[in-house]
Formats: C-alpha cells, structure tokens, sequence
C-alpha cells in the first residue's frame, strides 16, 4: 500500500481512539496512539490474515500482550473488516463485545485474553510450539509495552523461546518511554531492552522509527525473513499519545479520557 | 496399570495415564522441571516432542500451555501444587477466562510432600483453583480414580485442576474402576450420618464407618472426588436421609471441600455440620501421617466429629 494511504488510514484510527475513549469517558489513549503505525502497517502488508475466516487454523496471528491498548486494537479490526464501525461507539458499555482489555475471540480476530501485563508473549510462545507441531509456518505477533517488561514472566518467555528455538515468533515493543505512572526511566530502568533480547538469543533490531512508515515496514520485512531461524523482537521508537500535542509525551494520558475542550482540540489536530 | 497395589501415591497415576491418552489424543504434556516426580515426564520417551518443558518457570508455562491450546490441542501441565498457585494470574487470565483446554495435574498436594515442610504443603490449593470459573476440580482417593481421572479429563473440554499426592495411601478402588466427573461415590451405605470425604481422607472415613458400627452408628462414606462441579444431588440426598454431615479433607476448612458443601447446603437443607480439615494454619516438617495426625485428619478425628454432629441432630 503507498505510504499516503497508510498514513490516511492511520489518521483515521487516531481519530477513532480518541473517540472512543471520550466517548465512553474511560480508557487508554497514549499507548493506543502510540502504536497505530505498528499495527496499521502490520495489518495492511504482512499478517496473514482474513476476516471471513478468523478461524482458519493457518492465519498469522496477532498477540495484544499489552491488552489496556484495545483502542487501537478495535479501530484497526474495525479497519479491517472484523467489527462495523458503528460497533466501536460500544466500547466499554454494559453488553458490548469491545470490553476494556482484550477478551479471546470477542470480537473474532482478538486471538487472547490480556489486562494482567506480561503474558503475552508466553501465550504467543505457545500458539508458535502448538503451530509447530501441526507443521504450520504461521508467525505471532506479540505486542507488548516497554514498561511491561517490567514482569519478569516476559523473560521467563523470552528465555524458553530462544531454549526452544521457535521460528516465526516475533515480539514488538512499543517503546513510547512512558508506564502507568510516570516516565520508564523515573519508575523502574529497564536500560537497553534490545540488549536484553539479545542476551536471552533473539535477532533485534532498535533503530526503527516507530512512527515513519517506511521504516516500520522495512523493520517487518527484515523480522518476516529473520524470524525463519528463530525469534525476533523489533523495538519500535514511539511517542505516548503520539498525534496530539497536549498528549504526546505525557504521562497524564495514558489512563485518563479527555476533557470536551480537550476532545475538540484532539479532532481538529487529527482532521 | 496391571497391577494395582495395595498402597499407592495418586501421582504414580499420571505418567501411565497420559501414555494411554496420548494413544487416542492430540495431547502436550508441557512442565516446569519436575517431570521425574510427577511422573508426566515418562510420555517423553515415546512421545519426545509432546513434552516440552519450561524450565522452572510456572508462569511461562501456564500463559505458554494456553497458547498451545488454541492451536488445537488438549494440554496438560504438571507440577507441584504449591507451584502451581505460583502462576495464580496466568491460570486466570489465560486459562479460566477464555476456557481454554488445559489441564493442570499438580503433585505433591496437601500435606503430602512432609519432611519438606509448610513451604512445600499445599492446604489451600484446593480453594485457589475452585475459585476460578470454568475450572473443573477434583482429589482423587487413590491411584486407580487418579488415572480414571487423567482420561475422564483429556476426554472433557476444559480446564481441569486435579490435586495429586506424594504419599503412598491404600488402594480403595479395583482396577479399572470408572470415574464420572461430577458424580460423588457412595462407598458404604448408612441413615444416621454421612460422611462425605476426598483424596486420602476417603479411606480413613471408610475406617472411621467401620468403628462407628461397632457402636451401632451407620454412617453413609460418599466419596466426592469432583469439588467442582459439586454433586448436590449426592449431598441434598445424604442431608435429607441421615440428617447430619461430617466432611473430611486435607485442606483449610475455611476454602475447601466442606466450606463448599456448607454453602450448598445452607440454601437448601440445612442439617447439622462437622468439618474435619486444616484450621487456619501452615503444615510443619515431619513424616506425612505424623503431620496429619497433629492436624487432627485421623481416623479418631473422624469418629470424634461424627459423635458430636450426632448429638446436634
Ligand atoms: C500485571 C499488571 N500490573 C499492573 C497493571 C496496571 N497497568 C495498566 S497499564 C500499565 C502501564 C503499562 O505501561 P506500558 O507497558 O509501557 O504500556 P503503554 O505505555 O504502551 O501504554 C500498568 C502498570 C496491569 N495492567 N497489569
Ligand atoms: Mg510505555
């Protein structure tokens, strides 16, 4: 897809999630913004994918480890055919299919269930060893925040995928600097985490711009041939709430709705 | 298993049961270095590649035995109880609350594992996992139910906890015995009392029957090896018939087998209520009977509370 198309769509998921989460005056908007290229590429060019089969046995699949960045995953499979646009005014009411944090196959194409950090990437580990022994090539996405590595089950992971050799794993690291309370460097250093997957035996690459199109394609394409001898983790360098001025780099925004002006002011950056 | 002794730990069932299972069944054995003493690990041999292990990572290993699953395949982890509590969240979040088709034998429950002390003594794994929705959990009394169990649970969808043992206990059943999850065991018949039991109290309350009678008491012994889902029907037929209900368990009283009998009970047929079990404490070092009659879960035990819920009848 050229790459104007792509950044149209992705002005449009930003607009979404802002919306979303105005809307239901509960949400997650910095570290949905922040990877709305991660995703939109993905989605657009390298998952294997299709929404009138969500079932079949041999799709790619996509992990949201970091599952409170369901804005952005509802807004992408609404992009893509899974859900109708008019369903994601749903979102976090009373009977709706879009809860807060992802729930497996609700709707289909959320491959898991997250909320609680740190297991995504185990989880997407094992879907790689189950697919393995079907003799299936299919690769896991896994997206997981920065500050969440600050659970050591993704090590834990981390480590069993290198021991076990799983090809077509690839992790992706929102690295947007920003946990829940405050800057990662302020609340727990977690220093070079491209170092760290190196160590444990994983192909990385950090120099990404998380934000620029072309780089986070070319970083795809490098993990899809890389990640045929064994995992691969791509750190995408991002902005928390990336898009919005006010938003972008704060840490006030990565749990709290905005105010109505603030919402205004939101869309008229994002038209 | 050929040949049944006469005393048997219930995790001896676990290595042979899976290897009849992974005969009919797309299984994966998945573990956290401790194969050898749970037993699971004898399916690596024949089946190398359905045993995959994690290193002692239990977290890793719950999340990762999910991801398995959805991939379709029935997957059993094994460990050891209190080590499976270990990874609490992960057997919520990934497990329970997709339901997804994973089972969780865990060795070395209860007191089981003695000299290694309260560290290694499960007494409330029981309550841990009956609290999760969609888990189905059971004890079994000895090791011919236990491997009925590994069968009846690789041929049900769902996820299973089912609280093995390290201690030789006797052999109740006959070889070839069948389980049905759900479905308590009525193993001796009486009206004036019930005694309703799991895992290796089973056995102590079929010895505490057989004294009673001596003094004229007939007391019913119901094995309810499934907690969950419990069979009511079972418990609402032993209170309406014998009137009064001792419950037996190597557990906490406060979370386990009786506090769930309680509850049924308390909103249909309350009848007096005797609890034999673990009362808001650690284990300690010591041989596993040693242990267990210092915590009271003796056949005396059972006899005792027997003789005082029949006074309140
Ligand atoms: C196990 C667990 N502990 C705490 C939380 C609460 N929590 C939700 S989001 C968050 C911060 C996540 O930061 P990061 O992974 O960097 O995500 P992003 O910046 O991409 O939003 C925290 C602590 C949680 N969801 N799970
Ligand atoms: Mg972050």
């Amino acid at each position: 897809m050229p790459d104007l198309e792509i950044e149209l769509i992705c002005k449009q998921i930003r607009r979404h999630i802002v919306r979303m989460v105005y809307e239901a005056k509960s949400g997650h908007i910095g570290g949905s913004m922040s990877a709305v290229e991660i995703m939109t590429v993905l989605y657009s060019e390298f998952l294997n994918h299709d929404s009138e089969r969500p079932d079949w046995p041999d799709r790619d699949r996509f992990i949201m480890s970091k599952g409170h960045a369901t804005p952005v995953q509802y807004a992408v499979l609404s992009q893509f055919g899974y859900i109708p646009e008019d369903e994601l005014k749903t979102f976090r009411q009373l009977g709706t299919r879009l809860q807060g944090h992802s729930v497996l196959g609700k709707p289909p194409g959320v491959e898991n269930s997250a909320g609680s950090l740190g297991m995504g990437l185990s989880f997407g580990l094992g879907q790689r060893l189950g697919l393995r022994l079907k003799g299936s090539g299919a690769n896991v996405f896994v997206l997981m925040g920065d500050g969440e590595h600050n659970e050591g089950q993704i090590w834990e992971a981390a480590m069993a995928a290198s021991h076990h050799k799983v090809s077509n794993l690839i992790g992706l690291i929102d690295l947007n600097g920003i946990q829940n309370d405050d800057f990662t460097e302020k609340t727990l250093n977690t220093n070079s985490l491209a170092n760290k997957y190196r160590a444990f035996g994983w192909q990385v690459r950090d120099d990404i711009d998380g934000h620029d199109v072309a780089s986070v394609r070319e970083a795809f394409l490098w993990a899809q041939s890389t990640a045929i001898e064994g995992p691969v983790a791509l750190q995408f360098n991002t902005v928390k709430g990336k898009g919005v001025s006010f938003m972008e780099n704060n840490p006030a925004f990565h749990g709290a709705p905005p105010s109505d002006d603030q919402f205004k002011q939101a869309m008229t950056e994002l038209s | 298993m050929i040949n049944v002794p006469d005393e048997a730990a219930t995790r001896e069932a676990l290595g042979p049961g899976l290897l009849k299972a992974a005969e009919r069944s797309e299984i994966v054995v998945v573990d956290a270095d401790l194969g050898k003493s749970t037993t699971a690990r004898l399916i690596a041999d024949q089946y190398p590649e359905r045993f995959i292990t994690f290193g002692i990572a239990e977290q890793n290993m719950a999340s990762a035995a999910a991801g398995i699953a959805t991939t379709g395949f029935t997957v059993i982890a094994s460990t050891f109880a209190v080590f499976a509590e270990h990874a609490f969240d992960q057997w919520r979040m990934s497990v329970a609350q997709p339901n997804l088709d994973v089972k969780l034998f865990a060795s070395h429950g209860g007191v089981s594992s003695g000299e290694d002390g309260a560290s290694a003594q499960s007494v409330e794994d029981v309550g841990v996992f009956s609290s999760l929705v969609n888990f189905t959990v059971c004890v079994p009394a000895d090791v011919v139910e236990a491997e009925a169990m590994v069968a009846a649970a690789v041929d049900n969808y769902g996820p299973w906890y089912v609280r093995l043992g390290r201690a030789k206990v006797p052999t109740i059943y006959e070889n070839g015995s069948s389980f049905q999850v759900g479905k308590a065991d009525t193993l001796r018949e009486g009206n004036d009392v019930s005694i309703v039991a799991c895992g290796l109290m089973v056995d102590r309350a079929l010895q505490a029957a057989e004294l009673l009678s001596d003094d004229g008491i007939k007391a019913r012994v119901i094995n309810m090896s499934t907690i969950r889902p419990l069979d009511t029907a079972t418990l609402f037929k032993a209170a309406s018939e014998t009137g009064a209900i001792v419950v037996a368990e190597e557990h906490l009283v406060h979370s386990g087998l009786g506090a769930l009998c309680a509850q049924a009970l308390a909103s249909k047929n309350p009848v007096p209520m005797e609890f034999v079990g673990i009362q808001n404490r650690y284990g300690e070092s010591g041989k596993w009977f040693e242990i267990l009659e210092l915590l009271g879960l003796t056949v005396e035990g059972i006899t005792d509370a027997t003789r005082r819920v029949l006074s309140r009848k």
